[in-house]
């Protein structure tokens, strides 16, 4: 089985989120990144079908050099092959147009990521792809099996419920918790990696159709209000009277 | 020209968050001086239909095709493309919901479109732009965005738009067919199981939003919760170590790996309050945290918060939730 998976390089949670010149680019400065974690659902349950029925795995990351220590730490956590194609992701549009032209030239049996970045939460890139590809997206997926050798089952979220969609191969799914539970790459992997080959490539003409124009923070909350522990019943009198959500 | 707004049902009734993309498409619709029509698939009564009038919406297309009971995107896909067509529509608005922005993802690609998700605000049409405001970095900030194609795709996040309500005013109701084939619905689930709310809430809808973390010790004391979600009207929620505990099902998990809400309400009871579960969280309007640590991170990001054992302060907000008049 040959199975794509996309990743994206994104800020740490843990990162201040900043821009710079005039508010229209995000401000990389002191933040580290690391891979998209919905993508590491995706992976880790990528190399757990190939560990079980044989195949490959390759990593296709659409990003600049500066997300190779990334691209590498797939390779490690059990990735066989990666590829980079070469440009800024500047909208969904774009980077669903690399990833299928990328799919088009080789034959996946399926193509996972992650839900949605936790950069740009788009939620987008997934259903793009499988349109533009014309199979199914299976969207957002936190259960994935094998049926038989051409046949997938996976359980996706909807809201309230969850539905059981059968599919066969070739198909896109996007993953989220708890698909698979994420891995630590060890030392052997992290000494494969450097070996394993990293193709790069450059990007088809695709423009993108949402423009950033300007980036923005929330307002800054006014402080907490502390309410004595003794009289907790007044929280909701100040619910409903100040706050008014009640 | 109008404006196109996809509307979900759920038990005969369309969900809050597509009165909201109602409520939006209409105000984009008064803004670009055009009408605002919806398009509705699936189990919805037709009276429901009729009363999207009250959120300004001025005709509905209602595609009754039974196969549609089930979300099966490319029949959705299909209906969807054909209301498109037949409106001429410019503008097409969805919720942020897991079918609305899969739906709209795939009709961007089919027509051609620009498309935002995570949407907070009307556009602005300045100087021939189309320029809507998008949360980013899971609520740490908002980008703007301009649409540049002819045909803009804009899927609103839940509870960012109050619901108009123009009382009385009624929609015309019409049937529409896509003449779907069977391989439309190749990818049909096999199987639909939604959970039992006992009567409750759905958590991506709701209002007012109790969670519970690892401080409630164990998942027999979580009525303290449910009893107090309950008097509120509120829908129930967990941390992700309770879910990853077991105590709670996964479909409750809020946080950075879980589901996002943004409620007018969140009261966080024993969550501590690590990063990753304020990401799921920080766009709710209002947040209370009850911890009996003082230290605990989640009181800086509070609007009121009560240092205590959550055995003894919660009882007392029952107690007082119950007494307030509805």
């Amino acid at each position: 089985m040959k199975i794509l998976v996309c990743i994206s390089n994104v800020p740490d949670t843990t990162s201040k989120i900043n821009f710079t010149g005039d508010n229209k680019e995000f401000d990389k400065n002191g933040v580290q990144f690391v891979i998209n974690p919905w993508d590491e659902y995706a992976l880790t349950r990528a190399i757990e079908l190939k560990e079980a029925k044989g195949g490959s795995v390759t990593v296709l990351n659409v990003g600049e050099a500066d997300a190779e220590p990334n691209i590498r730490k797939a390779l490690a956590i059990g990735a066989d092959d990666a590829i980079r194609v070469n440009a800024h992701p500047k909208d969904a549009f774009f980077v669903a147009q690399q990833i299928a032209a990328v799919a088009k030239e080789n034959n996946y049996d399926m193509i996972l990521m992650g839900k949605e970045s936790i950069d740009y939460n788009g939620f987008q890139v997934h259903n793009m792809v499988g349109e533009m590809l014309g199979i199914p997206s299976v969207t957002p997926a936190f259960k994935l099996d094998m049926v038989d050798d051409s046949t997938a089952r996976l359980e996706r979220e909807i809201e309230g419920g969850k539905e059981v969609v059968e599919v066969k191969l070739p198909f896109v799914a996007s993953a989220q918790q708890p698909m698979s539970e994420p891995r630590i790459p060890n030392m052997r992997g992290i000494m494969t990696a450097r070996t394993k080959p990293l193709a790069v490539r450059e990007p088809v003409g695709a423009e993108a159709k949402a423009e950033y124009v300007g980036f923005s923070k929330p307002e800054k909350k006014g402080g907490v209000k502390m309410i004595d522990a003794e009289n907790a019943g007044e929280l909701i009198k100040l619910l409903r009277n100040e706050a008014k959500v009640l | 020209m109008s404006v196109l707004v996809f509307v979900e049902g759920l038990n005969g009734e369309i969900k809050k968050s597509s009165l909201e993309a109602a409520s939006y498409g209409s105000q984009v619709a008064q803004q670009l001086g055009t009408t605002a029509t919806a398009v509705a698939i699936g189990e919805v009564h037709e009276e429901a239909l009729a009363k999207l009038g009250e959120q300004g919406i001025t005709k509905v297309l209602y595609d009754a095709d039974d196969r549609l009971k089930q979300f099966v995107a490319d029949a959705y896909v299909k209906v969807i493309a054909k209301a498109a067509q037949q409106e001429s529509a410019k503008v097409l608005v969805f919720s942020n919901s897991n079918i609305g922005a899969a739906v709209g993802s795939k009709l961007a690609v089919r027509l051609n479109g620009s498309l935002a998700t995570n949407v907070t605000t009307l556009p602005n049409t300045d100087g021939g732009s189309f320029i809507v405001t998008r949360g980013v970095f899971s609520g740490k900030a908002f980008a703007d965005v301009n649409l540049t194609s002819d045909v803009k795709i804009i899927a609103v996040k839940k509870n960012s738009f109050e619901v108009s309500e123009n009382g009385g005013a009624t929609a015309t109701v019409e049937k529409l067919s896509a003449d779907l084939a069977d391989a439309d619905f190749a990818a049909a689930p096999k199987e639909t199981v939604m959970q039992d709310t006992d009567g409750g809430i759905l958590l991506p809808e709701a209002e007012i939003v109790v969670s519970g973390g690892r401080g409630l010790k164990g998942p027999e004391n979580w009525h303290l919760v449910e009893d107090l979600a309950k008097a509120l009207g509120a829908a129930t929620a967990c941390s992700k170590p309770v879910s990853d505990l077991d105590w709670r099902p996964h479909h409750e998990h809020v946080g950075q790996t879980g589901i996002t809400v943004s409620p007018n309400l969140y009261i966080a009871i024993g969550i501590s309050g690590a990063i990753q579960h304020l990401a799921g969280v920080n766009s709710s309007k209002v947040i209370v945290v009850i911890n009996k640590d003082p230290e605990a991170p989640f009181f800086k990001a509070a609007d009121y918060g009560i240092v205590g054992d959550a055995f003894d302060v919660v009882p007392k907000l029952i107690e007082a939730a119950r007494a307030l008049d509805k």
